[in-house]
């Protein structure tokens, strides 16, 4: 093995300390004695505690992740639904201004859209509250879905879709019962995409919630206004793990799957 | 069934029976995408229990005519019936016809069993039957230890097999082949055709194949379509379609030919004459249809056929003599090519059948070829 240079030493800490001592000095201050957040006062899961006696949090926190889940069902739904239109929809009039509108809400700066869909509530008289968040969120994660399926869906072989026509499948039974297994893995990744945007989403979420229903980002961002406080350390600590496990896994098991299926075509040349 | 105790296996020539009504009926069949006609006034009939190829270059139209049959396309004009029954407007899955496309079209999530099953569990077969019919099927195509894997677990040639077993399983009145055999390599390729043709014999199935591959729709195929530009030239046994083609472009297509241009006279017996060069003789060969008398055409000749000699043949009225431009050794046979005085070059064929390197010619060797009356056609241009 080749030996580091000092400069690729150099680099490699200087570009890794950039990224990750922030998040360092959040996590070790998660765990201070002080109700100071610069001050070190000593080890303490005291925090960890507060934060899961404060209501406000923990209702914070439930709303967030039905807002996460509801919205991210619903537009991976939609968003299927329209990635399979304009993919396999054949020529339609508009179809390349539809394909080309899809993509424009992964563009449009966030308070814009946030203040559109806010001027839309106010405007047919619709109470802000969990259902607008989650009306906002579909809106604007459903082109992502829809992007990430139809990239599969044109790298997809047509003739299976046929095959299975072919075989006595009406259109309906074809999509369900070959094109969305082999899309799945695409649908599954924009529905985790559509989960994790919504559960960033500060901005178009502060423009469409109301004092009904308060999510996690802006229940944080409201709270460090007031100075930060060691609980938000604690809470961000928690999510940090969250999002580790949820990377590490995934990892795991998408390279258990490469091993896999070296093994499977190995099998197949031996038997050829 | 009638039709095996009427013609048997020997004989099997349902086109040449009046009494006999075609399987599948084109009529005056055009298909247009846009501007481009890919299908152009088609007429076509097919019989129960054919193998029966269309053959032509890419582009030719042999594909879209075929997915009509799917279901796939729909003509712009004219009329398919299958079995009597018009099939304009009866979408894929409620057709008695089955398809095995070119890719194999798996299903990669599935096993070989149940990519086998799957046409059958929709179908109207009793759901404790379809395990018999699925290992049937998996017999007649050797996969039977494979039946647990998934189509990425196995080699090309057994996808090919599980693709043509899914595709008979529902047992289809008409099974549709895409080039079946393109992704096999050569030697596999001829293995598979005689399978093929054991396997479509054991089933009594009426096969459509799609091929651009002439060597596989003459060993595979009862009758032949030859197609170009949407349009069908020639319908024919292979035999037939070697022999005796029908136009220029059919003999040109199938197999090697040396063609010579000139203006025909009519003779007696079925005979032709063609003028082709300033003081040569004149070509007698037969005359091929619809040639007429001082029209411009085309000798067409076999490079087999054509006689390469030292000496002067005496017994033959086609005799010219020319020199040795170059020799194409290929083992079991030779080509000489030989160019005559006014710059033709024409191929003669020989068989080695004698191991000797002692070639009777070599280059730039002065010959004589020759070839009888009935070897050649001459042909409308």
């Amino acid at each position: 093995m080749r030996r580091f240079s000092w400069f690729n030493a150099t680099s490699l800490t200087l570009g890794f300390a950039f990224l990750y001592v922030p998040m360092i000095i959040l996590v070790v201050y998660s765990f201070n004695e002080s109700r100071l957040v610069t001050v070190w006062a000593g080890f303490s899961t005291r925090w960890y505690g507060e934060l899961l006696r404060d209501q406000a949090f923990l209702d914070a926190a439930w709303v967030t992740v039905r807002v996460a889940f509801v919205s991210s069902t619903i537009a991976t739904v939609l968003g299927t639904m329209a990635a399979y239109v304009l993919v396999r929809g054949g020529k339609f009039m508009g179809r390349t201004l539809f394909s080309g509108m899809i993509y424009a809400p992964l563009v449009m700066p966030e308070v814009i859209t946030g203040l559109s869909l806010l001027l839309l509530f106010i405007s047919i008289g619709l109470d802000r509250g969990i259902f607008t968040i989650i009306l906002a969120h579909t809106t604007f994660s459903m082109c992502y879905v829809s992007v990430v399926v139809s990239s599969r869906l044109v790298s997809f072989d047509r003739s299976v879709e046929e095959a299975a026509l072919d075989l006595g499948c009406t259109p309906f039974d074809a999509f369900r019962s070959v094109t969305l297994p082999l899309i799945a893995p695409a649908v599954i990744a924009g529905w985790l995409l559509a989960f994790t945007l919504s559960l960033d989403d500060l901005v178009i979420a502060s423009f469409t919630a109301g004092p009904s229903a308060t999510t996690l980002p802006i229940k944080i961002f409201s709270s460090v206004r007031m100075g930060v406080s060691p609980e938000i350390n604690a809470l961000s600590t928690i999510l940090i793990g969250i999002v580790t496990v949820g990377v590490v896994t995934a990892s795991l098991v998408s390279k258990r799957r490469i091993v896999q299926r070296e093994r499977d075509e190995k099998m197949a040349g031996q038997t050829a | 069934m009638t039709s095996a105790a009427v013609a048997g296996p020997a004989e099997f020539a349902p086109w040449k029976d009046p009494a006999q009504t075609p399987l599948i009926r084109f009529e005056g069949v055009t298909k247009r995408f846009g501007d481009f006609t890919a299908i152009d006034n088609v007429d076509l009939t097919i019989y129960r229990k054919e193998f029966f190829a269309l053959l032509g270059p890419s582009g030719c139209g042999k594909t879209t005519l075929m997915r009509m049959l799917a279901g796939f396309e729909t003509a712009s004009e004219g009329r398919i019936t299958i079995g009597g029954q018009d099939m304009n407007g009866i979408p894929p899955n409620r057709r008695e016809v089955n398809m095995m496309f070119q890719s194999y079209a798996l299903f990669p999530h599935l096993s070989v069993w149940d990519n086998i099953a799957f046409g059958l569990k929709r179908s109207a077969m009793p759901k404790d039957q379809i395990p018999d019919r699925v290992h049937e099927m998996l017999r007649l195509t050797r996969l039977e230890q494979f039946a647990r894997r998934k189509p990425h677990q196995i080699s090309g040639g057994q996808r090919q097999r599980v693709a043509l077993a899914r595709a008979l399983a529902k047992a289809p009145k008409l099974l549709l082949l895409d080039e079946p055999l393109g992704a096999l390599d050569a030697k596999l390729r001829q293995q598979t055709q005689f399978e093929l043709m054991d396997i479509q014999e054991k089933t009594e199935t009426t096969f459509v194949i799609v091929t651009h591959d002439q060597e596989e729709a003459m060993t595979v195929a009862s009758r032949v379509a030859v197609m170009n530009d949407g349009k069908v030239i020639q319908v024919d046994t292979p035999a037939r379609i070697y022999e005796t083609p029908n136009s220029v472009y059919v003999a040109d297509f199938i197999g090697d030919v040396n063609l010579i241009e000139g203006n025909v006279a009519l003779k007696p017996d079925g005979l032709a004459s063609l003028a082709w060069a300033e003081g040569a003789p004149e070509i007698i060969a037969t005359a091929g249809e619809g040639l007429k008398d001082g029209a411009r055409a085309g000798f067409v000749i076999r490079p087999e056929k054509v006689a390469i000699s030292a000496e002067r043949p005496e017994d033959r009225n086609n005799v010219v003599r020319g020199r040795i431009l170059d020799i194409a050794y290929l083992g079991n046979i030779s080509t000489y090519h030989v160019e005559l005085p006014g710059g033709q070059v024409i191929k003669a064929q020989t068989v080695n059948n004698r191991r000797l390197s002692r070639r009777g010619f070599t280059w730039q060797d002065e010959v004589w070829l020759s070839w009888t009356d009935t070897a050649g056609l001459v042909l409308a241009g």
